[in-house]
Formats: structure tokens, C-alpha cells, sequence
């Protein structure tokens, strides 16, 4: 019945996470001691199949972002499994990596931040082309290719960041993904600094290139709104766990852990008939140093009983895609 | 527009900033009123100059670079513009307060909450400190921190974000002003905490029966508050109207498109509707309609007519001779 394991729909996945951990050490006073621990990440399993989005959604400093670095071990795990395409790549060396990371990429949410101010986009997007036996002709063909999938004329490829808009920043981002031909994409909150009629340009981007060359996205997001249009299935996190995961119609329908539901019913939805009070958590998100054993939500979880606060949950299987870490669910 | 049931009326306010040789007009010409217990919504997109508006409202633009070209701004029949400083300051605060979008940036880190809560009181106001200390707990308690008698004592970095926006509200209530002005107050804060601080904005406006001025982006939060919604576009409004015509019934390209971008369950496989283009620069604004070049109705005349405001039904409006009918 507690079973931790995602089901397995297929073999044939790109990624899958399997027991993921990662903490941070806080070190106080003048030895820099540790006192405690950060579980940014307390044992998470994903899978990402192939031409598919999962959405990682959940409140900041619920330690989404640390596993989107942990999988391209831009920081290394402390435990668990990175599964690509059926090898295990936590214990590969820095060369090997290095070939892999081809096959990796990330978007980031900051356009402005994540762009070199010194480079031109055209060199920014070369950079990663230079790695692969290209002749300086065929990069460039490369880099005009690339920008112009991207939406952005091949004649800008000569000018700097800044003399591009927030939009077109993020464009540049994703041509800088795509140019070494990933088959995964972990995107980083890419829409969120964005404008509304920009955030609309970006996902339908996101969109055309995944359905053009069979990407798949590790979509890591707060907004749910985006999460319900684009994403194929949803992982629901909280304090460094996953509490709920479904398919995208199925967590929105039906949604069963009682954090899943607290945050769909605070999204304000841009109709003034549904203005109802907006159902609200007590609370903000607590620390993850040191968190409570146990559930943990229990500290704002309106239906919290006793066994919550003493028992470590594991997953309970709803259908064959919905799994959820609440003891209410499942008859449990 | 002058109405004397207005308790704050704009009227074609201009504000631009200068530098070198490039004049940027971030409010070109904005009116709007608020009535007495109404929540109006500013919302546009970033540097549309929406914020710059408010600001304006409690003369709190740099002058220079920035510079009041013209409008009235009245408050109870008096014209902002023409106070000076030290009527000013009895306005502020007292009559129209307002809470900032960063609460960690907008509280001043070496005092305690406390002090920050009472400094506004006793600007305005003579006060016996204990007569202070009890005002400032029962702030607290209305803005719901729990335990407040310790956390008078408390920096601002020993709360959350939602914490510390809920002293800013506190702030704000401080001297039952008639006016707040609410800028993107929720926007740096995780949804379960934007919910609880929304609810929190709505139940003291109706307990106190204030007048809201909430600017945002967002265009969910503006449809869970607004009684009038204002769409601000390159400086313009666009449109402007109660929450239901806007919603249901928008007129103007602009708001047609913002409302057709929005991401959502119900829109999945289905493209998204994207306004093509970006934003202009406040310096280098087309001529004619502001929005002409991203709009799929433009005519001939867009590009160089400013348009007027259009009638299209009680008290909505838009700013597009196209689709008038």
C-alpha cells in the first residue's frame, strides 16, 4: 500500500528520478559547525517520458529549483538515482558528463540574469555549438537556424542582450537550449518574469518546438494556470517531498491531498463570477531545516490528526497515474 | 468627470521623465476616479505606468528626472498638485496611505515593527506611548500576526513575506485613511500567502468601508477584487469599467488580447492567443493610437488619430474607434 515507486508506465522514459536526495548543511558559530540540516530535497521520484511535460509545481523554497539542478548535477545528490535513457548517470565522471549534458538543458526564469551582458546572442548561441565537429560556416548556419525557430530575425544575431526586450531575451534563452540538440529540457519558471502577452508567445513556443522535435520538458513552475495548459502530468511538492501526482486532468478534476487542493482553490481565476472568498492556508511555508517528522503539511493542514504528526507516509495508488502522500486517501 | 462624489478624481494627469535628450511619457494623460468604499484596479503591463501614476497621486516621483506636466489630481475637491510639502505631508499617511509591492525593501531593517507602526502615528497625531504601544498591538491583531505584543518587538527579517506585508497593511491602516493605495502588494508572494492577504484587503475594506487603489499585473486578482477596472496601456487607459463589463464584455484590442493570453486549464490544446510584438518604449512611442502597431484591427487612421474615449455602456469606456459598436 506505501508504495514509493512511480508507476511504470513504459521503459522507454528520458529521465527518471528515483529516491532523490539532497541537503544543505547549516553551519553556525566561529568553527562553522553544522547545526543542522536543510532537506531541499527529501526523496523524490519523477519520470519524464519522451515528448512529454512534467510539471514541477509547489510554493518557493519547496526545493523545486534544487532538483532541477540536481538532475543536470549542476549540484551533486547526496542519494538517489538519475536514470537517463537506462543509465545511471549520478556516478559518471566530468568528461562523460560532459557529453550528456548535450542531451540536458536548462531555460532559466530570469531572462536578464541568465544571458553573458559581453556576448552576443549569435556568440552566446555558438558557444555550445563549438564542442561538435562543425566547420565556422555550418555554425553559423547553425546559429541563424536556431534564432530563426526561435522567432528572432538571423540579423540580430550580432547585437547584446540588453538591446533585446524581456521576451525576446527568453527566446534567446531557448535557442541557447536547443542549439546542442537536447531531448530534454528542464525549464526554470521561464514565463514568470514575463508579461501576460509575452508569457503567451513563450509557452506557445515552448509548445511548437516540443510538438517540432519531440522534446520533453521538466516544467518547474509556481503558476498553476500555465502548469493546467501546458504540462502532460503534475508532481505536487512541499518541503522537499512530493504529496501528489497525476495525470494534468486528473490532479485538476480530482485533486486529493489537501495541499494540492488549498493551492488550486487560491489561484484567483480571472472571472468575476467566481469571485468566491478565496479559500486560504493558514500559515506560510515553513523552514525546511529541520522539519517535523511526519507529514510535512501537517502544521497547516486544516484535516491534521494524530498519526500525521507521528508516521512518515508513503504513496497511496488511486489509479494507475495518481499517487498521493496522504493518509486519508486510500482507504489507509 | 468632476463629480462630488468622488473621493479621489485624476484628470489628465501627464508625467514625464527626462534624460539626456529623450523624453520618456510614462503617464500621458490619464484620468480615472475613485468613489468613497470602492476598490479600483490599475492593471497593465510593466512600465505601462501604472505605478508612476500612484505615485503621483502622493507626489512621491523624483523630481528631476521626473516632472508633472499637467492634470489635477483631486482628493476631496482639493487639487494634490497644488499643496505644498508640509500640507502634503498631512496627507500622507493620514488621508492616503499606501503598500508597496517589496515588503522586505519597504521596511527599514534597524527598527522594530513597532517603531514603524507607531512613526506614522505620531507624525500625525499626539499620543501618550502607552496609548501607541495598545494601537499598534490591536493593528496587529487586525491585520492577523499572531501574538502581536511580542512581535512589536520583533526586525522585519525575523517575519515571512507574508508577515511582513501584513505589518506594511498595518502600516497603512495606521491612521484610517480613506484612500490605499495597494502596488502589486501580492505579487512577491506564493499564492496560498496572496489569498490570505487578498481576503485580508477585503475584509478590513469592509469593515472600515476605505476606498482601494490596487495596481497589478495579475489579471486573476484584479477579476477576485475590482469594482472598476482601469487597463493602462503606453502610459494611456485603454479601458475602463466595472469588473463585469471588462471581464465579459471587453472593447478595446488590448484588453480583448490580455484576456485571450491568459493561460488556463480550459484553453489546453488549443493555441494561445499572443499579442504580437512588445510593449514600447515610453520614449519612442508611435504616433496616433499607442497600441496600433500590435493590433490586428488597425486602419489607416490608428496610425496617426489619438482616439478618444469611446461610450459603451454606463461607465465603460474604451479607447478604440474601431470596434465602437
Amino acid at each position: 500500500m506505501t508504495n514509493h515507486k512511480l508507476p511504470i508506465t513504459n521503459q522507454n522514459i528520458t529521465l527518471r528520478v528515483e529516491g532523490l536526495k539532497k541537503y544543505f548543511p547549516v553551519r553556525r558559530g566561529f568553527f562553522q559547525r553544522t547545526a543542522g540540516w536543510i532537506k531541499a530535497v527529501d526523496g523524490i521520484d519523477l519520470d519524464i517520458e519522451p515528448g512529454k511535460t512534467l510539471a514541477l509545481v509547489g510554493e518557493s523554497g519547496c526545493g523545486k529549483s534544487t532538483v532541477a539542478k540536481v538532475i543536470l548535477r549542476l549540484i551533486e545528490p547526496d542519494e538517489g538515482k538519475l536514470i537517463y535513457k537506462g543509465n545511471d548517470i549520478v556516478n559518471l565522471s566530468h568528461k562523460k558528463m560532459k557529453h550528456l549534458r548535450k542531451e540536458m538543458q536548462i531555460v532559466f526564469q530570469d531572462p536578464f540574469g541568465s544571458l553573458n551582458p559581453r556576448m552576443t546572442v549569435g556568440q552566446t548561441i555558438e558557444e555550445g555549438l563549438r564542442g561538435m565537429d562543425l566547420s565556422k560556416r555550418e555554425r553559423r548556419d547553425r546559429r541563424d537556424e536556431l534564432l530563426e525557430m526561435v522567432g528572432i530575425s538571423a540579423i540580430s544575431s550580432d547585437r547584446y542582450p540588453h538591446e533585446f526586450s524581456g521576451g525576446q531575451r527568453q527566446r534567446v534563452g531557448v535557442a541557447r537550449a536547443l542549439s546542442v540538440s537536447p531531448s530534454l529540457i528542464i525549464c526554470d519558471e521561464p514565463v514568470s518574469a514575463l508579461d501576460v502577452s509575452i508569457q503567451a508567445q513563450i509557452i506557445n513556443l515552448l509548445k511548437d518546438l516540443q510538438d517540432r522535435l519531440g522534446l520533453s520538458y521538466l516544467f518547474i513552475s509556481h503558476d498553476l494556470n500555465v502548469v493546467g495548459y501546458l504540462s502532460d502530468k503534475v508532481a505536487v511538492m512541499y518541503l522537499g517531498h512530493i504529496m501528489e501526482y497525476a495525470n494534468t486532468e486528473e490532479l485538476f478534476e480530482t485533486p486529493l491531498h489537501p495541499y494540492t487542493l488549498a493551492l488550486l482553490s487560491a489561484v484567483p481565476v480571472a472571472e468575476p463570477d467566481k469571485r468566491l472568498e478565496l479559500k486560504s492556508l493558514s500559515g506560510d511555508v515553513p523552514s525546511p531545516l529541520d522539519p517535523p517528522p511526519g507529514c510535512k503539511f501537517q502544521g497547516r493542514c486544516p484535516q491534521v490528526e494524530e498519526r500525521c504528526r507521528e508516521e512518515e507516509i508513503g504513496f497511496a495508488r488511486v489509479s494507475e497515474d495518481h499517487l498521493v502522500r496522504c493518509w486519508k486517501v486510500g482507504g489507509r | 468627470m468632476t463629480d462630488s462624489k468622488n473621493l479621489l478624481s485624476v484628470q489628465d494627469l501627464k508625467v514625464y521623465f527626462r534624460a539626456k535628450d529623450q523624453v520618456a511619457r510614462a503617464v500621458d494623460g490619464v484620468s480615472f476616479d475613485i468613489r468613497p468604499g470602492e476598490t479600483v484596479c490599475l492593471v497593465g503591463e510593466s512600465g505601462c505606468g501604472k505605478t508612476v501614476s500612484a505615485l503621483t497621486i502622493l507626489r512621491l516621483i523624483p523630481s528631476p528626472p521626473g516632472e508633472i506636466m499637467g492634470g489635477r489630481v483631486l482628493f476631496n475637491g482639493v487639487d494634490l498638485l497644488d499643496l505644498d510639502e508640509t500640507d502634503m505631508q498631512k496627507i500622507r499617511g493620514n488621508h492616503i496611505a499606501m503598500v508597496f509591492q517589496e515588503p522586505l525593501t519597504s521596511l527599514n531593517p534597524v527598527f522594530t515593527i513597532g517603531d514603524q507602526i507607531g512613526e506614522g502615528i505620531t507624525i500625525h497625531e499626539q499620543v501618550e506611548p502607552e496609548e501607541l504601544r495598545k494601537r499598534c498591538v490591536q493593528l496587529l491583531r487586525d491585520v492577523g500576526i499572531p501574538s502581536p505584543e511580542q512581535r512589536l518587538k520583533d526586525y522585519p527579517h525575523q517575519l515571512s513575506g507574508g508577515q511582513r506585508q501584513r505589518v506594511m497593511i498595518a502600516m497603512a491602516l495606521a491612521c484610517n485613511p480613506d484612500l490605499i493605495i495597494a502596488d502589486e502588494p501580492t505579487t512577491a508572494l506564493d499564492v496560498t500567502v496572496q489569498a490570505q492577504i487578498l481576503n485580508l484587503i477585503k475584509s478590513i475594506q469592509q469593515k472600515a468601508s476605505m476606498s482601494v487603489l490596487y495596481i497589478t499585473h495579475d489579471l486573476g486578482v484584479v477579476a477576485n477584487i475590482a469594482d472598476r477596472v482601469n487597463v493602462m496601456y503606453a502610459g494611456v487607459i485603454v479601458e475602463m469599467g466595472d469588473a463585469y463589463q471588462i471581464f465579459q464584455n471587453p472593447r478595446h484590442p488590448y484588453t480583448k488580447g490580455l484576456l485571450a493570453a491568459l493561460p488556463g486549464r480550459s484553453r489546453r490544446g488549443r493555441r494561445l492567443h499572443s499579442i504580437p510584438g512588445a510593449v514600447p518604449n515610453p520614449a519612442f512611442k508611435p504616433p496616433g493610437c499607442p497600441f496600433h502597431p500590435r493590433c490586428s484591427f488597425a486602419i489607416e487612421t490608428c496610425k496617426t488619430r489619438f482616439p478618444e474615449m469611446c461610450k459603451h455602456g454606463d461607465g465603460h469606456l474604451s479607447r478604440c474607434p474601431v470596434l465602437k459598436d
